[in-house]
């Protein structure tokens, strides 16, 4: 999900060194040069007091304007709002708000520097700093790369705090009375003399009121929101039914359409014959693209089983067509002219690396998203205007798109961004929306759903890459005297920001996140990524090229601890020089009971640091006569702040199931240039009853506050195989497990 | 000819070809949207509603089939300002992340609770083995049908 994180990170790079020297936004100059969206459609009984905070006589709405796809940011961000505005969130209303460049992400450049997240260097923290000024030119409205809170924190609060101000200048001014001597609690102000105003009362007292400063935040020991568990603002619609998807629209005139486009990913469309669809009940017309067809019909199941009725001819796959000459692609690309980046290069690695060296492979196959809601998307075109409605996490590339395919100016095109059933980086992609764009010029005036099949969704995603993991190491005693990382795969940056049309110079940092940033010290330590070629099409994948890295590394120090005949979390805690880092790892020793195992059971750990989140999390499992199954996890992570505790125990339980479902049985395999896996069946999520309780800890020693969508994803793969081995003997270099061993 | 239903008490009836999954005719012909569309072939359990008391997948049951039955959908068993039991548990377990399974997984409780008023957690993961939730919520869902027996022994 970093994905434009490195989008600009290489390119801008240098020029945000060069002008490190004004990096301190203020929030006054950080609100120019972009426009408040909201005054654009402002209602005349209705005040937006800033890009966040809108009042109308219906009430107070908070505008949370990254993706809410499960990860419950809409509920934190209102909550900063609303902390500082000393407002109840059962009080206000949560929207997304518009697709605009003054939402822009200032944090997700930050990790994009050739910093670890634990340097903390003038230099470092300078350089980090400056990626605001790429992030504010470019004025990318991204969700992504566990930065929305990071983002946020400051900038929402501050928002708060100046609507808040904004409230209390006008209330002074009604009341005659100092704004100083007033009082502000759940959207009421109260003078001293008793009398008071609701902020709903101000809407026409706000209008050009200037802040002469900055209003100071409130310290964290009076904050009442933050830092305490809150109900998510949308979980009662989610109870009940009520909370609108994307696909749960309904427009008057609205038609509902699916496509079927070429499973050669990135290939044309020769022919196609819809002669039978055509004559299909509720079928009203079928809508060529580029790569395939859309049926417009007046059901989604009508349409998907016209769908079906229509025979093509398709182009051949712009890549090797089996899974096993990717492979040989794969393995080919650990040479000098395929190398990508050498982020680390401590001591003298080839010189170490003599004698008896332990080597060892590791490989992980694609994987797909498989978002619970299929891909999709609405678009009404009419009167020289474009609606799109869309789960997405990049707003303001719909802008770009819907101009770029209709010839409106972005000032014509609206675009809502729904709930989304799921998102974990796919719905950074554009595919399904330009589609639906597409299906809507061809029925101009009529509003068009589009839905995908599951088999559409799962053989047509920008896939988690396909990676190969090299390691080769030397002992000396009890510690690692040399570590030689090598990773290969195709870049995520490269195939993500083509599609977007941007062409990205440098090295991709995604090859190696997760890998040159861990905190451990060796004497002799390299990292090289190897960039193999553009082959299936590959996106963001919760938390990106740790997802893999991540498997690689930490599956190689279990090796090399029980090699050294070393308590594997003693080995890692002796060699990791962070102390944030050393705490969680020693918290989960503590957790899960480390070093006392029950009979016929086992446990392994594993660490990783990623989007400077460190987590360590430790597996249980047990054998059983129909396999291996899983019977305890543990985890703790390192957040800075944990604004919502309890939402940080759900991410890291589910960045848990997420990769333990890929670790076990997820797979992408291709024959013929096409996805094998089409549906749940061939590719299967953990079910409830192969998920073991998972106890999550929260520390709070960082530096700076992080966020939590991704980091607990990376360790799990690594910890369940090295406790499977903890069991067995077995050791497992290759995902998923299930390939080698049983499950129960 | 229409088909007649029952859904969620109010009689209906269906001008839809009888061969349409039940799951379309919800959601498009009544615009009953709460039950969602996964995978259609029965495998996530996302479009799971009672008909005459079961939990089906309404994605592989066709409307002809269920003609006159009474069908329950997640906008039948409560409403924001009316939860039912169950969907108190899970809201006050915070269960939901993207919640798009949610639904599915809240009618499959209720027909577990109904058949097994008090399930341990073996029986809970056997029968919800059948719904998917990609974001991870299977610790919380347990929790919530725990407090969901108790809340409903004591009603």
């Amino acid at each position: 999900m970093a994905s434009i994180a490195k989008i600009a990170r290489r390119s801008f790079l240098f020029g945000a060194v060069a002008v490190g020297g004004g990096v301190a936004f203020g929030w006054w100059k950080y609100r120019t040069p972009y426009a408040n969206p909201l005054l654009t459609t402002l209602a005349e009984d209705a005040a937006a007091l800033n890009p966040y905070v809108l009042l109308d006589p219906q009430g107070i709405t908070l505008i949370a304007p990254r993706a809410e796809m499960g990860q419950g940011i809409h509920t934190t961000l209102a909550a900063l709002l609303a902390e500082e505005m000393d407002l109840a969130l059962a009080d206000v209303r949560v929207i997304h708000g518009p697709a605009s460049h003054a939402y822009f992400n200032a944090a997700v450049l930050g990790e994009g520097v050739p910093f670890a997240p634990t340097d903390t260097s003038w230099t470092a923290e300078t350089i980090r700093a400056a990626m605001e000024i790429p992030a504010k030119f470019l004025g990318l409205q991204i969700t992504g790369g566990s930065s929305s809170i990071p983002d946020a924190f400051d900038k929402m609060r501050q928002a708060g705090a100046a609507a808040r101000a904004i409230l209390l200048t006008a209330a002074a001014q009604r009341l005659g009375v100092a704004a100083s001597s007033l009082k502000t609690e759940n959207g009421t102000i109260s003078a001293d003399d008793g009398r008071s105003l609701r902020y709903l009362d101000l809407i026409n007292d706000v209008a050009g009121i200037e802040l002469a400063e900055e209003p100071p935040l409130k310290d964290r020991k009076d904050w009442k929101l933050l830092g305490r568990p809150q109900p998510r603002v949308d979980m009662i619609g989610k109870v009940t039914g009520t909370a609108q998807y994307t696909a749960d629209l309904r427009l008057a005139g609205m038609r509902f359409a699916t496509v079927k486009t070429n499973p050669h990913l990135g290939a044309a469309m020769t022919s196609y014959d819809a002669t039978a669809a055509q004559a299909l009940a509720g079928v009203e017309k079928i809508v060529p693209l580029p790569n395939g067809v859309a049926v417009v019909a007046t059901s989604t199941w009508a349409a998907l089983q016209a769908a079906d009725a229509i025979s093509f001819e398709w182009q051949p796959a712009p890549y090797p067509a089996t899974s096993a000459e990717i492979a040989a692609q794969l393995t080919a690309s650990f040479t000098d002219a395929a190398k990508d980046s050498t982020n680390r290069n401590d001591g003298d690695v080839t010189t170490a690396l003599t004698g008896d060296v332990f080597d060892a492979n590791y490989s992980v196959p694609y994987l797909a998203h498989a978002t619970m809601e299929p891909m999709t998307a609405a678009a009404h075109l009419q009167d020289g205007k474009l609606t799109v409605w869309a789960g997405n996490q990049l707003p303001t590339q719909i802008l770009a798109e819907g101009a770029a395919l209709t010839g409106l100016p972005t000032s014509a095109i609206t675009v809502h961004t729904m709930l989304m059933g799921g998102g974990f980086g796919r719905r950074a992609e554009m595919d399904v929306i330009k589609q639906a764009i597409s299906v809507a010029q061809a029925m101009e005036g009529t509003p068009i759903l589009l839905t995908w099949s599951r088999e559409e969704d799962m053989t047509h995603d920008a896939y988690r890459p396909a990676a190969m993991g090299r390691v080769r190491a030397k002992l000396e005693g009890d510690r690692i005297s040399a570590f030689d990382f090598a990773t290969a795969s195709s870049s995520v940056v490269e195939s993500q920001a083509g599609r977007l049309g941007y062409a990205i110079p440098g090295p991709d940092g995604a090859i190696v996140q997760g890998a040159w940033e861990q905190p451990y010290r060796f004497a002799n330590h390299r990292v090289t990524g190897y960039r193999a070629p553009a082959m299936v099409p590959v996106g963001s994948w919760r938390s990106v090229g740790a997802s893999q890295n991540a498997f690689f590394h930490e599956t190689a120090i279990d090796e090399l601890a029980h090699l050294a005949k070393a308590d594997p979390l003693e080995f890692r805690l002796r060699q990791i020089d962070d102390d944030a880092s050393r705490a969680v790892l020693s918290a989960v020793a503590s957790l899960s009971n480390w070093g006392s195992p029950l009979p016929n059971r086992a446990k392994g750990v594993a660490f990783s640091m990623s989007f400077g989140v460190p987590c360590a999390e430790v597996i249980e499992v047990e054998q059983t006569a129909a396999g291996i199954r899983l019977t305890g996890a543990w985890a703790v992570v390192d957040v800075g702040i944990a604004l919502d505790p309890r939402n940080i125990e759900a991410q890291v339980q589910g960045a848990m199931v997420y990769a333990l479902s890929a670790a076990i049985r997820g797979e992408i395999t291709f024959t013929d240039g096409k996805a094998d896996q089409q549906t749940f069946y061939d590719y299967e999520p953990l079910r409830i009853n192969q998920c073991p309780p998972i106890q999550v800890q929260v520390l709070e020693n960082l530096h700076r506050i992080r966020g939590i969508g991704e980091p607990a994803t990376p360790p799990a793969a690594p910890a369940l195989g090295n406790a499977i081995f903890a069991l067995t003997g077995q050791r497992l270099r290759d995902l998923p497990f299930a390939k080698s061993i049983p499950f129960a | 000819m229409p088909i007649p239903l029952i859904v969620n008490g109010q009689n209906q009836s269906l001008d839809l070809p009888p061969d349409m999954p039940l799951l379309w005719a919800l959601r498009e012909g009544l615009n009953l949207t709460g039950t969602k569309f996964g995978c259609g072939i029965a495998s996530c359990g996302a479009c799971t509603v009672q008909v005459n008391g079961q939990a089906v997948r309404s994605c592989q049951t066709l409307l002809g089939d269920v003609a006159g039955a009474s069908v329950t959908t997640i906008e039948g068993l409560g409403a924001p300002d009316a939860l039912h039991a169950i969907q108190a548990a899970w809201a006050d377990a915070q269960v939901a992340q993207c919640g798009y399974c949610q639904s599915g997984q809240i009618m499959q409780a209720a027909s577990l609770l109904a058949e097994n008023p008090a399930p341990t957690d073996a029986q809970i993961d056997e029968a919800m083995a059948g719904n998917l939730c990609r974001c991870g919520t299977y610790s919380r869902i347990r929790a919530a049908i725990h407090d969901a027996a108790q809340r409903l022994q004591k009603v």
